[in-house]
C-alpha cells in the first residue's frame, strides 16, 4: 500500500495503519529494504509542503524535516550553518544530496550520520508531530543510540529548529574519510564559536562516528574560552578533553586511530571556526 | 510501448518520460529503477547496488540527478524523468556522447548511461564547469573500468560540437585512435548487458546460500515447502544435477560443486535453488526455506588453515592446494655472500573486483540444446564445464556473452550460469537470475590474500645477485585460479631484473571462504608490492637513486629471466625506466623543495617496476579467428574474444583490417557466441590483443593472399573493395573481381580464411626453468604524492606511468587501459579491503571514486615483439601492477615509514608514522 497523504494530519492519521513506515528521500528507506518486496504500508511524505522549506520565526530558523540537502546548500543561512552546509555537500554524492532529507538523516540515527555534529553544535532542536500534538526535544535527547531515537509510535520529525542567537556564531566543519567522495565518516567534527573583544566567548563542540551517538565535548568547549589567535588552539586542546568517546574498531578504522585523528581534525576544524569567526 | 499489460490492473502513475507523458502501470512502492526496467522496459538505466553506492541508475528527476533506486514509483508522479534513452534528444547530452566516444571514456559502458546522465545535470546548469566542478557532479558514480580521468577529460570537451573522426583508410587503422567500434550502443545505454533484454516470460531463480562460513545442512520437507508456495515451479538441490556435480576453471584441480550436497565450505555457498515465476519468487522470504544448519568450525585466515589438523578437503593435506617453485643457481649462499641485504614480510588482503555489473544472464532450453546468455570472459570454458554439469556434450550448449560490464578476471569463473542451465533444462522454460551486489560480492572470487617472506641482496655497485622469496596465499574454499596464482607468482616476482640467483616458493593454501580466484595479475600485483619496496630498501642501503637502481638491474634483452628464458628483441623495460628519469629528476626536485618548507604535511615521489608473461604460463593457449568476403564486399570477422570493455572488438578488427588491406568500414563484426565464433580463449592474462590479435593477423593475411591469387597480383598490390566487387591494384594493372558469381561456402562467404595462434611457450621443468611466455609486457610507474603525518591520509598528485606495449594498435585504448589499472592499484594500495562475511556492499568496500584517481600521464613505449601482431603486447594486467608498490615507495619517501601491509589506509599509515618515533 502506497500513501501520498496531502496533509500532514492525513499523515499521522495514515500512520495508525499497522506496519506503516515513512518515506521521504528513500536513501535509507531503500537500502535497508534490500532485496525484500515491500510489505508494509508507504506513508511518501516528500512532498508535504509544511515539512519543507526552511523559515525563519522571531526566536529560531525552522528547517522542515523534509528539507533536502541540496536545498539546504541553496538557502542563504547565516555563517552557523556553514558547518551543516559543509557536511551536506559531502553527505554520500549528489544524487543523495538531491533526495536525502534533513530529518531522516536523525531519524536514522546512524553514529556516522554527518548532519548531527553541526546540529549539535547549533543546539538544534527536533520537533515532533504527532495526531496528540507536538513536542520538541534537543537534538541530543532525541537520538538515544545506534539506530535508536526518542520517536514514539505515530510520531514523525517535522522540523529541526536552530536558535538564531546560536545561528549567528561562526562554524566550521571537518570530515575523515578513506575516500573523497561517497565515504562514510571515520570521524566528523563541527565547531560553533563567537568572539569577545577577538578571544573566544563561547565555542560549541560537537563530534561524530567515535562513539554510538555524536556528543558535545563540554571540556574541550571550555578550554577554548578566552583563546585569542586560532594558533594557540591546538595548544588548549588535549586528549583528555576526549575521554568520553568510546570509538569502535570497523572495517573503516580502528578505534585507537580514531581517538588519535579526532583531537587532530578538532583542533584543525577549531581552529578554521575561529578564523571563520574573525573575518 | 510503455504498458506492461501485467500491471495494468493496478492504478497508473502519470509523468513525464523523456519527454513524452506517460502512464506507469506498475506497483507505486517500486523503486523506479525497477519500474523502468521490469514496466517500460527501459533498460539503459542500470542496477549496480540498489543502494545509493554506485550511481549507475542515476536519472534526472526534475533536472536533478538522482539514483532511481532510491526513489519510489509514486513519488515521481507528475514528475519529469529523464533516461539515458532521452539523452540523445537533448543538445548538451548528445554533445557529451560524442565526447565520450572521441575520449574514449566508456569502457564496459554499464557505468556510461549513470554518469552521462549525471554529466548532462551539471552541464545543463553550467556549460563551462571546471574540473572540481566536474568531479562533484559525478562523484556519486563509480566506474571500475576507465580511472576517470577520460570521463572528466570528456565532460570538460563537451562544451562544442566536433565531428567524430573519419574511420582510417585501408594500411592505417594500427596505430589510430578510433573510436571504439561498439561504442555508439554503449553512451546510448543500449548495450545488452547480463541483466537486460531477456524473454519476457522468463522465470526467475534464486539461489538459498550458507549464512555460515562452514556448515552441514539438512533439508527439512522440500514438498511441503512448494505446495505452500504455488510460485515455485521447481527446487533444486545437488540432487538434481544431472552430470558431475563439480565444476572449475582448471580441470585437473576442479571441486567446486553447483550446490553443496551435505556441507558448506563458505558464506554464501549455494545449497538449493527456487525456480518460478518472477513476482512470486521476488516476494520470496528465503529465510524460511525449509533447511537446518550445523555450524562447523572455521578456518579463515592462512595461520589457522595452516596450522589445522582438520581439511577443507580431505585429499589436500595440510589445507595446500598447490605449490609452486622457480629455482635458479643458490639463492642462499649468494645472500649469505652479498654486500647489503634487505628482507621483509609483506601482507596483501582480499580484493573485490567490484564492477558495477553483478553477475546476470539467462538460459533458454532449445530442442535438446542449452543457451547461456549470460556475462562472462571465458565462453568456450563455460560451454566445457556445463556440458560436464548437465551430463551433455559440448555441442548442445550455447554460449553468448553479453555484454560484460567489467570482468577483471572474475567472470572467467562460472557465476549464474549453472544454475541457469540446470532450471532451463528441467522446467523447459527461459529462466533469469540477476545477482544482488551483496551476492555478488559474498559468492564470486576475490584477490587473493597473500604474505610474502622475501630477502634480496646486491653486491656493492647495486648489482643484484638474489632474491629468497616465499609467499602464502589464501586461496578459499574452492581451487579457481589458485595453482595460477601459485605458478605466475615465483615465475614474476623478481620483476623485470637480471637475478643470478633466485628461489621463489609459494603455496595456495584454503580456508573456509569465498575462492579466491583470478584478478588483473594473478597475484603478480601482491609479489611486486613486496619486490619494489625491497628495491627501494636496497638502492637506499647501497646508497644509489632508486631509479638508477632500477635501470642497473634491468633485464637485458640477452639476460636469461628466472626461467632461465632469453627474451630477445623487445625486452623494453630499459626504455620504460629511461622514459621517467626526467620526469623523477622533476618531481624529486618539486618534492625537495616543498618539503624543505616545515610542514605536518611530507611530499612523497616513488616508482616501481613491472613485467608480465602474456598469456597461459607453459600451457597451449590459442585463438582462431575467422573472416569470411561476403558476396556484397563486406567483410565478416568472427572475433570470439570477448570484449569485456578493453576493446578488443576494436582492436583486433584494426589489426585484422591492416593485415588483409582493407578499410575498417568494411567489416562486419560477430562477437563472441559459441555457435558463430571460433574459440578465441580466454579473456584473461593479457592474451586478446596478443593472440587473439595475432590470430586475427594472420587470418587477414591468409584472406588476402587468397583474395590476391584469385587476381594473380603481387603481393604488394592494393585492394579496393567496392559493393559487390574488389579491385586489384597491382601497380598499373588494375583487376576487378565481380563477388557475386563466385560460389558461396557453407558460412555464405565467397572467400573464407581461419587461423589460428598458439604461442610458443615449453614446459617448466621441477626448478621452473624453461619457456613460460612467448611476450611479457613492461612498464613502470612514478607516482608523486603528499601524506598528512597527522592523520595519515595520503593525497596522490600525479602519477606518470611507462609501458611498453610493443605497438600501440589503439593509442586512446592502451591509455584507458593504463588508467584503468592504476585506479585499481590506487584501490589496492590505499582502500580496499574484502573482510569476509562482512560488508558485501559497495558503502563498505571501498574502491575508488572519480575524486581519488589524480592526474595520469600515459608514456607508451613501442618496442615491438617480434612474435605479436604489428608488433603489439599486452596491457591490461601490466597495467595495475606497478600502481600500489609506487605509491608505498612514495609513501615511505615522504614520511620514512615502510607500509608491509596493504592497503595502506589512514590508520594504518598514523600507527606506522607512531611506530617509527618510537
Amino acid at each position: 500500500m502506497f500513501l501520498q497523504p496531502k496533509s500532514v494530519e492525513a499523515a499521522l492519521a495514515m500512520m495508525a495503519e499497522p506496519g506503516a513506515r515513512l518515506l521521504a528521500g528513500g536513501t535509507d528507506f531503500f537500502p535497508a529494504q534490500g532485496e525484500q518486496v515491500i510489505e508494509h504500508p508507504v506513508i511518501d511524505i516528500s512532498r508535504l509542503a509544511d515539512l519543507r522549506g526552511i523559515a525563519t520565526t522571531p526566536t529560531h530558523i525552522r528547517i522542515g524535516g523534509a528539507a533536502t540537502w541540496s536545498e539546504i546548500v541553496a538557502q542563504p543561512l547565516p555563517r552557523g550553518f556553514d558547518a551543516l552546509k559543509a557536511a551536506a555537500k559531502e553527505i554520500g554524492s549528489i544524487q543523495i544530496q538531491n533526495r536525502g532529507t534533513i530529518a531522516g538523516n536523525l531519524c536514522n540515527a546512524s553514529p556516522a550520520a554527518d548532519s548531527v555534529p553541526p546540529l549539535m553544535a547549533l543546539e538544534a532542536e527536533v520537533e515532533l508531530l504527532s495526531a496528540a500534538g507536538t513536542r520538541r526535544l534537543p537534538l541530543g535527547a532525541f537520538i538515544l543510540g545506534n539506530r535508536k531515537t526518542a520517536l514514539l509510535p505515530g510520531e514523525m520529525v517535522s522540523a529541526i529548529l536552530v536558535p538564531r542567537n546560536v545561528a549567528e556564531n561562526a562554524s566550521a566543519f571537518g570530515k575523515l574519510g578513506a575516500r573523497r567522495y561517497l565515504v562514510i565518516s571515520i570521524v566528523m567534527i563541527a565547531v560553533a564559536m563567537s568572539l569577545e573583544n577577538g578571544r573566544v566567548g563561547q565555542a560549541r563542540i560537537a563530534i561524530g562516528a567515535c562513539s554510538a551517538v555524536a556528543q558535545r565535548l563540554a571540556e574541550a568547549e571550555a578550554a577554548l574560552v578566552g583563546c585569542r589567535k586560532a594558533e594557540e588552539i591546538a595548544g588548549r586542546l588535549h586528549a583528555g578533553h576526549l575521554a568520553a568517546l568510546a570509538p569502535i574498531d570497523d572495517v573503516r578504522a580502528t578505534a585507537g586511530y580514531r581517538r588519535d585523528a579526532a583531537l587532530i581534525l578538532l583542533r584543525r576544524v577549531a581552529a578554521a571556526a575561529m578564523l571563520a569567526a574573525g573575518n | 510501448m510503455y504498458d506492461s499489460p501485467k500491471y495494468a490492473s493496478r492504478a497508473g502513475i502519470p509523468l513525464t518520460l523523456n519527454g513524452a507523458q506517460i502512464t506507469v502501470n506498475a506497483p507505486a512502492d517500486w523503486r523506479l529503477s525497477k519500474a523502468l526496467r521490469d514496466a517500460l522496459h527501459l533498460e539503459g538505466t542500470k542496477i549496480g547496488c540498489d543502494a545509493g553506492d554506485c550511481g549507475a541508475c542515476t536519472v534526472l528527476i526534475d533536472g536533478e540527478a538522482s539514483c532511481a533506486c532510491l526513489v519510489a514509483l509514486g513519488q515521481v508522479a507528475g514528475r519529469e524523468i529523464v533516461t539515458i534513452e532521452g539523452l540523445g534528444q537533448r543538445k548538451t547530452a548528445a554533445r557529451l556522447q560524442q565526447s565520450f566516444l572521441r575520449h574514449g571514456a566508456a569502457q564496459c559502458g554499464i557505468c556510461t548511461p549513470g554518469m552521462l546522465v549525471a554529466a548532462t545535470a551539471l552541464l545543463e546548469r553550467k556549460a563551462a564547469p571546471s574540473e572540481t566542478e566536474v568531479q562533484d557532479a559525478l562523484g556519486g558514480v563509480l566506474c571500475r573500468c576507465t580511472g576517470y580521468r577520460k570521463i572528466v577529460a570528456a565532460v570538460l570537451d563537451a562544451t562544442a560540437e566536433k565531428q567524430a573522426a573519419k574511420l582510417p583508410d585501408s594500411g592505417a587503422a594500427v596505430g589510430a585512435r578510433i573510436e571504439r567500434l561498439d561504442g555508439q550502443r554503449k553512451v546510448k545505454g543500449e548495450d545488452v548487458f547480463g541483466a537486460d533484454a531477456h524473454p519476457r516470460d522468463a522465470l526467475l531463480l534464486r539461489v538459498i546460500r550458507s549464512p555460515y562460513h562452514h556448515a552441514a545442512f539438512a533439508f527439512g520437507d522440500l514438498a511441503a515447502y512448494q505446495r505452500a508456495h504455488p510460485g515455485i515451479a521447481r527446487i533444486l538441490t545437488a540432487a538434481d544435477i544431472p552430470g558431475e556435480n563439480c565444476f572449475g576453471v582448471i580441470p585437473p584441480f576442479a571441486d567446486q560443486p553447483v550446490f553443496a550436497a551435505t556441507h558448506a565450505r563458505f558464506k554464501g555457498e549455494a545449497v538449493a535453488a527456487v525456480v518460478g515465476d518472477k513476482d512470486e519468487i521476488e516476494a520470496l522470504d528465503l529465510k524460511t526455506f525449509p533447511i537446518t544448519w550445523t555450524e562447523l568450525p572455521a578456518h579463515l585466515t592462512l595461520d589457522t588453515a595452516l596450522a589445522a589438523t582438520d581439511l577443507v578437503h580431505e585429499a589436500r593435506a595440510g589445507n595446500i592446494l598447490v605449490r609452486g617453485r622457480v629455482v635458479k643457481g643458490d639463492a642462499e649462499a649468494a645472500l649469505a655472500g652479498a654486500d647489503h641485504v634487505v628482507e621483509g614480510i609483506f601482507e596483501t588482503g582480499f580484493v573485490e573486483h567490484a564492477y558495477i555489473e553483478p553477475e546476470a544472464g539467462f538460459a533458454r532450453r532449445v530442442g535438446e540444446r542449452l543457451e547461456i546468455h549470460a556475462c562472462t570472459q571465458a565462453p568456450f570454458m563455460d560451454r566445457d564445464d556445463l556440458a560436464k554439469i548437465m551430463g551433455l556434450k559440448p555441442e548442445a550448449i550455447r554460449i553468448v556473452p553479453t555484454a560484460v560490464g567489467g570482468g577483471f578476471g572474475s567472470k572467467l569463473d562460472l557465476s549464474v550460469q549453472p544454475y541457469l542451465a540446470l532450471a532451463a533444462w528441467l522446467t523447459g522454460k527461459p529462466v533469469r537470475l540477476v545477482y544482488s551486489r551483496t551476492e555478488s560480492i559474498a559468492t564470486t572470487t576475490k584477490r587473493h590474500p597473500g604474505r610474502m617472506r622475501v630477502k634480496v641482496g646486491a653486491d656493492r655497485h647495486g648489482k643484484l645477485v638474489a632474491m629468497d622469496f616465499e609467499g602464502d596465499f589464501n586461496t578459499g574454499a574452492y581451487a579457481s585460479w589458485g595453482p595460477t596464482v601459485a605458478n605466475r607468482v615465483p615465475v614474476h616476482a623478481s620483476g623485470p631484473y637480471f637475478l643470478p640467483h633466485y628461489r621463489a616458493l609459494t603455496r595456495a593454501v584454503h580456508t573456509h571462504v569465498v575462492p579466491a580466484g583470478a584478478f588483473r595479475g594473478f597475484g603478480v600485483p601482491q609479489a611486486t608490492i613486496a619486490q619494489e619496496q625491497l628495491y627501494d630498501m636496497l638502492a637506499d642501503k647501497a646508497g644509489i637513486d632508486r631509479l638508477d637502481f632500477r635501470l642497473i638491474n634491468a633485464l637485458g634483452p640477452d639476460q636469461p629471466t628466472v626461467t632461465g628464458q632469453v627474451l630477445g628483441p623487445g625486452t623494453g623495460i630499459r626504455a620504460c625506466f629511461e622514459a621517467l628519469k626526467p620526469h623523477w629528476a622533476r618531481a624529486r626536485a618539486e618534492a625537495g623543495k616543498a618539503n624543505a618548507v616545515p610542514s605536518l604535511t611530507r611530499r612523497g615521489v616513488g616508482v616501481a617496476g613491472m613485467w608480465y608473461g602474456c598469456g597461459n604460463t607453459s600451457l597451449p593457449n590459442p585463438s582462431t579467428m575467422r573472416l569470411g568476403l561476403k558476396p556484397d564486399g563486406r567483410l565478416a570477422l568472427h572475433q570470439g574474444a570477448v570484449d569485456i570493455g578493453q576493446g578488443s572488438n576494436s582492436v583486433i578488427t584494426q589489426i585484422c583490417a591492416d593485415a588483409l588491406g582493407a578499410p575498417i568500414a568494411r567489416f562486419d563484426l560477430l562477437s563472441a557466441d559459441t555457435d558463430q565464433t571460433p574459440d578465441c580463449g580466454k579473456t584473461s592474462a593479457s592474451r586478446q590483443t596478443f593472440v587473439s590479435g595475432k590470430a586475427a593477423e594472420l587470418a587477414g593475411r591468409a584472406l588476402r593472399a587468397r583474395i590476391l591469387r584469385l587476381a594473380n597480383a603481387g603481393e604488394d598490390a592494393k585492394l579496393d573493395f567496392g559493393d559487390g566487387h574488389i579491385t586489384v591494384r597491382d601497380g598499373a594493372a588494375a583487376h576487378r573481381i565481380d563477388l557475386g558469381p563466385l560460389p558461396c561456402d557453407q558460412h555464405g562467404y565467397v572467400v573464407m580464411a581461419e587461423e589460428t595462434f598458439d604461442p610458443p611457450t615449453a614446459p617448466l621443468d621441477a626448478d621452473g626453468q624453461g619457456v613460460p611466455y612467448a611476450v611479457y609486457g613492461f612498464g613502470a610507474h612514478l607516482v608523486e604524492l603528499a601524506v598528512d603525518t597527522e592523520l595519515g591520509t595520503v593525497k596522490l598528485r600525479k602519477i606518470t606511468a611507462a609501458h611498453d606495449v610493443g605497438r600501440a594498435i589503439n593509442p586512446t585504448l592502451v591509455e584507458g587501459q593504463i588508467e584503468g589499472g592504476i585506479a585499481q592499484g590506487i584501490g589496492l594500495a590505499l582502500m580496499e579491503e574484502f573482510h569476509p562475511g562482512r560488508g558485501e556492499n559497495l558503502h563498505d568496500y571501498l574502491i575508488p571514486t572519480i575524486g581519488d584517481v589524480p592526474a595520469i600521464e600515459s608514456i607508451l613505449i613501442e618496442d615491438p615483439a617480434p612474435i605479436g601482431p604489428f608488433g603489439a603486447k599486452g596491457i591490461g594486467e601490466q597495467a595495475l601492477i606497478p600502481t600500489a608498490p609506487a605509491i608505498l615507495n612514495a609513501i615511505a619517501d615522504a614520511t620514512g615509514v615502510r607500509l608491509t601491509r596493504v592497503p595502506a589506509t589512514p590508520d594504518r599509515i598514523r600507527a606506522a608514522i607512531l611506530e617509527s618515533r618510537k
